[in-house]
């Protein structure tokens, strides 16, 4: 008897510390995940802070007058003469019209300044299709230069002293009065999403970026979901056990975990310089993130498969099917929702892969939006890294939408991978 | 069975279509210029690259970030449409590398200076602006510097005030770029190199002759090992020059932590300089140009970086840029001769062209004059 209760007592004395212990342990996991919420959140605060204001851009309404003995003075209506004409004289001329005040040299080079150099592509844009327009007085809307937009969205400071400005005083004058006549406005920013990379920051979008990862990422995937999914199959059902099938299982492990650069530096080796395949095309960018992503696949569909239960293999054989129809008809179908989830997420770490695109050239200055696969073009990540690196200020903004965009191309493919294992993961 | 089968003939097509795209690809020419190089000349040419894009009809030119070196080995690895056509640099084309071309069948170049670039020295306006010397930073940065005796110590020197009295005391802390950028090889050039002159024994060392027998002497005065010389011998083949043992003095910079490596990206220098009010960063002018509303140049032997100061070549840490163009690829690439017409027009790299605009310092008229001219008649490169 006064052993069982000594026993008792030794229990209820240690209860508190191992409650505490227990609380404790809880607490520690809590905190992970709160300290792990708090970064994820001020990366986002401060991607979005920094981000937002890109999606809007300043727009000022010119009235230009389409002066015929400037744009086509023999009359001709000649497409050749017509896309070679000075449309930014005419956008000039329509500003010291608007501020028929300013006279010396120095102060119109500011007042030119005003309006992106965009304008004039968009007047040539207009004339082109439309040569009638050529004698008329037409009003547009052009979006203005980004050094105004950073000084409307408040990122340059107007009580700075001047020197210290790239927007100067009677720069502000300028455009206070155009604000008070209503002639400028804040739109949403299409342009962003509608154009290939620029120098001016007003005209740079992310959409030849975004076609050149869709050619990267279709090129991918066409080719590492039947090799990731024809290897899996094989090494998992077929394959006999040995030192050779070992062997090759480690060096799939392995190279899920080798740095992404290796890939390129094999990239340049093999298809650039031994190939031959053009520098900077989407193409090779596809083969070598297959080289990449194929690991994921293969690992997460062997995965997939092995998860099937035995039962359904050795009822389909039971009833007379041929391995390969066991395979095809029963296994990859309940298999093909792990292995989905798996080409998702593997095709979401190559949407966000920039190193080994560096080595075959995919880090450049594009501004035609690529056509298909073999364009030159460059890929999401790359155009956040250029964007970042420019001196202009009205590109920190864009890089950070920029991200914006990326992270939600990302967040779609995960909630998808997520979605496809929800909807079918249990079936039997 | 089937299945080993199917992978077998998977794997071959997988093959054969790779092999056929290619070659479909190498057979058929390239309608767009390809253009390499230099970070520093990166940001004009691709504003050059858009004109040139939007106002013909011509396709838009590619231009790949690649440093001057890498851009020009890639630009000499040979002609045909798989190589690019014009390689951009931060300095001007080696001997070396000419032979290199001529090896692989790049005979004639055109070479296109631009204009210059200055490297500032700036801290964040919160601060007061910096008078240095080029000695001041040699002696702030350098990896060892004479001590009393003239001898080389590890540098000894804390704070500004350590190296020059009249400097203000705070801790030395320069960010700059890491050691493959063509702006720290300016910066060692230079800077480094300009401050490490203005000290006697080493102004010597460097004008002595390959081998001389002096410069040994000058070693044991300075306290370098006999180790710096045999390894240079092992390496090049040859005894070396006095500038040689001078480089290896001037351009090491101190790693102790009062030189940060920051990267390439010099925004990121920027915002670091603003944060930390007491750092000094080092940079291309056109960083400082964008940003003057938060850091200040520092005014170096008494001049401050300015458009001006550079353009007349009053500023000392300033270097000109330039581009390299393929002949051979002229008339087979659509557009170079185009390319290189509006390169050189004054509405770009005038004195109030868009390039201006961009932070790019103009040559004097005449010298625009005389590489325009040899843009225009594709006068290829004479290294003499």
């Amino acid at each position: 008897m006064s052993k069982k209760s000594r026993t008792i007592d030794i229990v209820r004395a240690g209860m508190k510390k191992r409650k505490a212990a227990e609380t404790r342990f809880r607490l520690y996991g809590l905190a992970a995940i709160a300290l792990g919420l708090i970064f994820l959140s001020l990366l986002f605060v401060s991607i979005v802070a920094n981000g937002y204001t890109a999606f809007a851009q300043s727009y000022v309404e010119i009235e230009v007058y389409i002066d015929p003995d400037r744009i086509d003075p023999e009359g001709k209506r000649e497409d050749s003469v017509l896309s070679r004409a000075d449309y930014g004289g005419l956008v000039k001329a329509t500003l010291r019209e608007m501020f028929p005040e300013v006279r010396s040299r120095r102060d119109k080079r500011q007042l030119y300044r005003l309006v992106s150099t965009g304008a004039s592509y968009e007047i040539r844009e207009m004339v082109l299709e439309d040569p009638e327009l050529i004698g008329q007085k037409i009003s547009v809307w052009v979006p203005v230069d980004d050094e105004i937009d950073m000084l409307l969205k408040g990122h340059i400071d107007r009580n700075s002293p001047e020197a210290d400005r790239r927007v100067k005083d009677k720069q502000i004058a300028w455009v206070d009065k155009l604000i008070s006549e209503e002639k400028i406005e804040k739109r949403f920013n299409t342009i962003f999403f509608t154009a290939g990379d620029s120098r001016d920051p007003e005209l740079a979008g992310i959409w030849g970026a975004a076609a050149g990862s869709f050619f990267t990422l279709i090129v991918t995937l066409i080719l590492s979901f039947p090799i990731g999914v024809a290897a899996a199959v094989y090494l998992e059902e077929f394959a006999p056990q040995n030192r050779f099938t070992d062997f090759i299982e480690v060096n799939i492990n392995n190279l899920a975990a080798v740095p992404s650069i290796v890939f390129g530096l094999l990239g340049l080796a093999v298809f650039i310089n031994f190939f031959g395949m053009p520098r900077s095309a989407p193409i090779v960018g596809g083969l070598v993130l297959t080289l990449m992503t194929l690991p994921t696949i293969i690992i997460a569909s062997r995965a997939a498969l092995k998860s099937v239960p035995p039962s359904i293999r050795e009822a389909a054989l039971g009833i007379g099917a041929s391995p390969m129809q066991t395979m095809v008809y029963h296994v990859l179908p309940l298999a093909m929702p792990g292995m989905l989830t798996g080409t998702i997420i593997g095709m979401a770490q190559a949407l966000g892969e920039s190193a080994p695109l560096l080595m075959i050239g995919m880090v450049a200055f594009i501004v035609d939006i690529p056509q298909g696969a073999f364009d030159p073009s460059t890929v999401l990540p790359v155009q956040i890294y250029l964007w970042a690196d420019s001196p202009e200020r009205a590109f920190v903004e864009r890089t950070s939408a920029a991200i914006m965009v990326l992270l939600a191309f990302l967040i779609t493919m995960n909630a998808l991978a997520v979605m496809l294992r929800k909807r079918f993961e249990r079936r039997w | 069975m089937s299945t080993r089968q199917f992978l077998a003939s998977a794997g071959l097509a997988g093959v054969l279509s790779a092999a056929v795209f290619s070659g479909a690809y190498a057979a058929s020419a390239r309608d767009h210029i390809t253009i390499v190089g230099s970070s520093t000349v990166y940001p004009f040419a691709t504003v050059v690259v858009e004109q040139f894009g939007k106002t013909t009809s011509f396709k838009t030119p590619k231009v790949e970030s690649t440093g001057s070196g890498g851009g020009l080995k890639l630009f000499c690895s040979g002609v045909g449409v798989q190589h690019p056509d014009v390689t951009n640099a931060s300095r001007r084309i080696k001997s070396s590398e000419v032979n290199k071309c001529k090896k692989n069948g790049v005979k004639d170049i055109i070479e296109v200076k631009i204009g210059y670039d200055g490297i500032a020295i700036a801290n964040s306006k919160k601060a007061g602006q910096f008078k240095l010397s080029r000695k001041d930073i040699f002696l702030a940065l350098a990896h060892k510097i004479p001590g009393p005796d003239g001898k080389l110590v590890s540098n000894p020197n804390k704070t500004w005030k350590d190296v020059n009295a009249s400097l203000p005391n705070t801790k030395i802390e320069v960010l700059g770029p890491p050691p493959t950028s063509g702006t720290r090889d300016a910066f060692n050039e230079l800077a480094m190199g300009g401050g490490a002159k203005k000290i006697d024994d080493l102004k010597k060392l460097r004008k002595m002759k390959r081998g001389a027998p002096e410069i040994k002497d000058m070693m044991k005065k300075l306290g370098i090992p006999m180790s710096v010389w045999t390894a240079y011998e092992k390496k090049k083949g040859k005894a070396p020059k006095g500038k040689d043992i001078f480089k290896q003095v001037a351009y090491a910079i101190r790693e102790d932590g009062a030189f940060i490596e920051a990267g390439e990206n010099d925004n990121l220098i920027v915002q670091k300089l603003e944060a930390n009010s007491n750092a000094l960063g080092v940079f291309g002018f056109s960083f400082l140009d964008q940003n003057l509303d938060k850091v200040q140049g520092s005014l170096v032997d008494g001049v401050a970086p300015s458009f001006e100061t550079i353009a007349d070549n009053s500023y000392p840490i300033s270097r000109p840029l330039y581009f390299y163009v393929k002949k051979a690829h002229v008339g087979v690439i659509p557009g170079i001769r185009e390319f290189l017409s509006e390169f050189t027009s004054d509405k770009a790299w005038g004195d109030e062209g868009y390039l201006s605009e961009r932070g790019l310092i103009p040559m004097p008229t005449a010298e625009r004059a005389k590489f325009a001219a040899d843009a225009k008649n594709l006068t290829p490169l004479n290294m003499k």
